[in-house]
């Protein structure tokens, strides 16, 4: 058994339990702070310590295997600052973001926020490409990021980085990305009605029809 | 890094592995698939399912678990609820933050209607932002939306609604581009043009996907867009009971504040049901794939209204769900890991399926390699699997690809000390996705007036068995469809006064047919884990191998 602490109370858990099973097993019943269970939602960020070590480690509460003496206790998410804009109105430059997010000026570099990132993500480094006005850096870099909110929380400027990123990947996917030629083509297809004899046929197939076309499909390799 | 005696395996499948690289097992016949199913599928094992005893859908069978709730009592008392003076008056309002319910409150919005969309925890809290693989639609030369369509029809057993499936495979690119244009990052070529991959049960390599964070993607561009159009959104507030007119149409909703029992009383002139799957009842004791919110809620609200179910007697199973390590017992390990080139490899290093053939073929496989030929991996918890053989990705598509196109997994098996670049996976199949639902036509629609359905909650589409990279398709595709069509319904609905009544007639059913004191009370809202067994433990498990805190007192 592992020996935990939540809220300063002690427990004893079986081993191998997550953060977030370590509590349900002590008997919480968590409304707030769960979502995916999976690692993928952001939902159960959680900041805990060890008995003998008041270092503050952050991480997602469903991912972190509990260790011996851990100190726990869940910060529910909360509401940041998130400006309001219309994707179509506004241009994929640099200056929008600082436009949009002007107090990211005020990033002295504690490297906080990469410190405190469940997913590794190099926060820091990114919100330095977001000063640059560098749109696409800050999608690749930011790409993985569940927006746990743990690096807004966290940061002595009150800046937002998680809102910041979203920002710049919409801004990538509406405007930088390169187009798809083939996606429009199969579009301008289906609108015209070019595509609609051959599903037809097979709406109107019987099952025995749509048995043997689908035996006989051919199948073109994986890679 | 496995325990040493599972080690012994792992050395077996590296031995064949090369020559593995050169071997391609033939997909199965149609008529060799039908005697696996029936004999190794969970949906086929006796005593699973019964028929229902009341209600739209008297005498059509589904799952145990889902029939307790289906049958269930009400949260809600009618007579100590005041329905006359509602909280909030609203054209349209969207039950559900996933992908569903966020597409359909948006396109509600660009028609003109006032919407408020509720959901049970944060918006977007669901199984949407868990999606990894990717996104169907045929828009390359080499595909065709009637390729798209067979592909569909055959993964279903040919049971799919053709009208449904038509309306899938046609809107599909213009999804594609609709979250492009809302600045989803799709994978692309230098060129512009999409990276796709296969799929199983897909002819074609038809699936759009964003490194392995797809849903994820997805999810938080329409969370951000709902937010900058200013659509109004409540959240822990999930549905108890839909709100009828005196005409028997849907007209709005009650919702529960699940932290302060506070109730608020919706009246809608159109409302969309968008709650999802039904993971969380852990059907047959399987593990889940899915968010913590998936207990079937919106079934369970638009039966007791009135509105026709269909295909609720088949779940899909995920073949691969993790069974090693017991931190993530039952998570998803993608099917972009067998897309990749990853093949399924039993205990001596053999393959015994083609790894992509359709999800519920290739689960029942593996359950039959384990339980009948017993060549699966034993490991601590009492979960058996078998490999899933990653590390052949790297060598068939160069270095570099396990890290580049699966991010998601290199990190959650990284963790704990797994490198999946270098060792296989151990996976069994997991409860993942409810094929049948809500009944619904082309436009959403249910069966009953003013009532809406998308994505997972609906049924038809599918028919008994849905195809990867179909479903995050079916929530947009449809989500769209129910919202433009709930936003045109609520222009014209001449909704009456607002009442309980099919609560009263449904307890009062309850109540002479004697199942009011046999049934628990329904929506669940939330599965109940704590001091419980954790969700991940399978009540398969062996039990002599189970650690004693496993056991129930
Ligand atoms: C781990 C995982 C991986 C997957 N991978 C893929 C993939 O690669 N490709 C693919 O096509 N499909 C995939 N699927 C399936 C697909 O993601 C889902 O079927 C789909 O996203 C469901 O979307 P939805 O909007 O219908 O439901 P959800 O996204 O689950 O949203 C339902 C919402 O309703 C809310 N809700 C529930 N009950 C109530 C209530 N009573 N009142 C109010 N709100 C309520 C929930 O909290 C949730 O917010 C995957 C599923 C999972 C779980
Ligand atoms: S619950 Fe979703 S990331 Fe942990």
């Amino acid at each position: 058994m592992v020996d935990i602490y939540v809220m300063g109370k002690h427990y004893a858990v079986p081993e191998g339990l997550t953060i977030l099973t370590a509590l349900e097993y002590c008997g919480y019943r968590i409304i707030r702070g769960c979502g995916c269970r999976a690692g993928f939602c952001g939902a159960c960020a959680t900041i805990y310590n060890f008995k003998n070590d008041p270092v503050l480690r952050y991480d997602l509460a469903c991912q972190k295997t509990v260790e011996q003496d851990m100190y726990l206790t869940q910060i529910p998410f909360f509401p940041a600052v998130k400006a309001q804009y219309d994707l179509e109105q506004i241009k994929a430059a640099g200056e929008q973001i600082l436009a949009l997010y002007p107090d990211i000026v005020k990033c002295f570099g504690c490297n906080t926020c990469t410190k405190t990132c469940p997913q590794e993500l190099e926060v820091m480094w990114y919100m330095s490409d977001a000063l640059r006005g560098d749109i696409r850096e800050v999608a690749l870099k930011s790409f993985d990021c569940v927006m746990c909110g743990l690096c807004a929380a966290r940061c002595p400027q009150g800046l937002v980085p998680y809102n910041v990123a979203i920002l710049c990947r919409r801004l990538y996917g509406r405007y930088l990305a390169p187009v798809s030629d083939h996606l429009e083509q199969r579009i301008a297809d289906i609108e015209s009605g070019k595509c609609n004899s051959d599903v037809e046929k097979l709406k109107k197939a019987d099952e025995n029809e749509l048995r043997r076309l689908y035996s006989e499909r051919d199948i073109e390799p994986a890679y | 890094m496995y325990p040493h005696y599972i080690e012994e395996s792992v050395r077996k499948v590296e031995a064949t592995r090369e020559a593995r690289l050169k071997e391609t097992l033939p997909r199965l016949s149609v008529d060799a698939k039908t005697p696996l199913l029936q004999k190794f599928h969970p949906d086929y094992v006796a005593g699973t399912m019964r028929p229902l005893a009341i209600g739209p859908n008297k005498g059509d069978s589904t799952p145990n678990e889902i029939a307790d709730l289906l049958e269930a009592n009400s949260r809600i008392d009618p007579d100590k609820i005041d329905l006359s003076k509602p909280d909030y008056d609203v054209d349209v309002l969207v039950i559900g933050g996933g992908g569903a319910g966020a597409s359909a409150a948006l396109l509600a919005h660009e028609n003109g209607a006032n919407v408020l969309l509720a959901t049970k925890l944060r918006l977007g809290d669901c199984n949407t932002v868990g999606a990894q693989a990717g996104t169907q639609a045929a828009d390359r030369p080499q595909d065709s939306p009637a390729t798209h369509y067979l592909d569909t029809v055959g993964g279903g057993h040919f049971h799919n609604i053709p009208e449904l499936v038509e309306a899938l495979v046609k809107d599909a690119p213009s999804v594609i581009k609709w979250l492009e244009s809302l600045g989803v990052n799709w994978d692309k070529n230098p060129d512009g043009s999409m990276h796709e991959l296969s799929g199983g049960g897909a002819s074609r390599l038809r699936l759009h996907s964003a490194r392995d964070y797809t849903g994820l993607e997805e999810m938080r561009v329409l969370r951000d867009e709902l937010r900058n159009r200013g659509i109004g959104y409540v959240e822990f507030s999930p549905t108890v009971e839909l709100l009828t007119d005196d005409k028997g149409q849907v007209a709005g909703a009650v919702l529960a504040n699940m932290e302060t029992n506070e109730l608020t009383i919706v009246r809608a002139r159109a409302v969309v049901m968008a709650t999802g799957g039904m993971g969380r009842l852990h059907i047959q004791g399987f593990p889940t794939t899915n968010h913590y919110g998936a207990t079937a809620d919106g079934l369970v609200l638009a039966y007791r209204a009135g509105a026709k179910l269909i295909f609720m007697d088949t779940m899909q199973y995920h073949p691969t769900g993790a069974a090693y390590p017991m931190q993530i017992l039952g998570q998803l390990v993608t099917e972009k890991v067998r897309t990749l080139g990853a093949q399924l490899v039993n205990a001596d290093g053999a393959q015994f399926v083609m790894p992509l053939e359709p999800r519920d073929v290739v689960a029942a496989a593996i359950i039959r390699e384990c339980r009948e030929r017993g060549k699966g991996i034993d490991t601590p918890t009492g979960q058996v699997g078998v490999w899933l053989d990653s590390p052949m990705i790297d060598l068939i598509r160069g270095s570099g690809t396990v890290a580049r196109e699966l991010p998601a997994m290199v990190r959650q098996f990284g963790r704990y000390g797994i490198d999946i670049a270098k060792e296989p996976m151990l996976i069994y199949p997991t409860l993942h996705y409810q094929n049948g639902g809500i009944k619904i036509n082309a436009d959403g629609a249910t069966t009953m007036l003013g009532l809406f359905a998308a994505g997972e909650c609906e049924g038809g589409v599918h028919g008994r068995n849905r195809l990867i990279g179909n479903s995050t398709l079916d929530i947009f595709v449809f989500g769209r469809r129910a919202g433009m069509a709930a936003a045109q319904w609520s222009k014209q609905a001449n909704p009456g006064a607002l009442t309980l009544n099919h609560v009263r007639q449904w307890q009062k059913n309850l109540n002479e047919s004697g199942l009011a004191q046999k049934r628990p009370i329904s929506p669940l809202l939330l599965p109940d884990y704590a001091k419980a067994i954790p969700d991940y433990m399978p009540s398969y498990a062996k039990e002599s191998l189970k650690p004693s805190w496993m056991k129930l007192a």
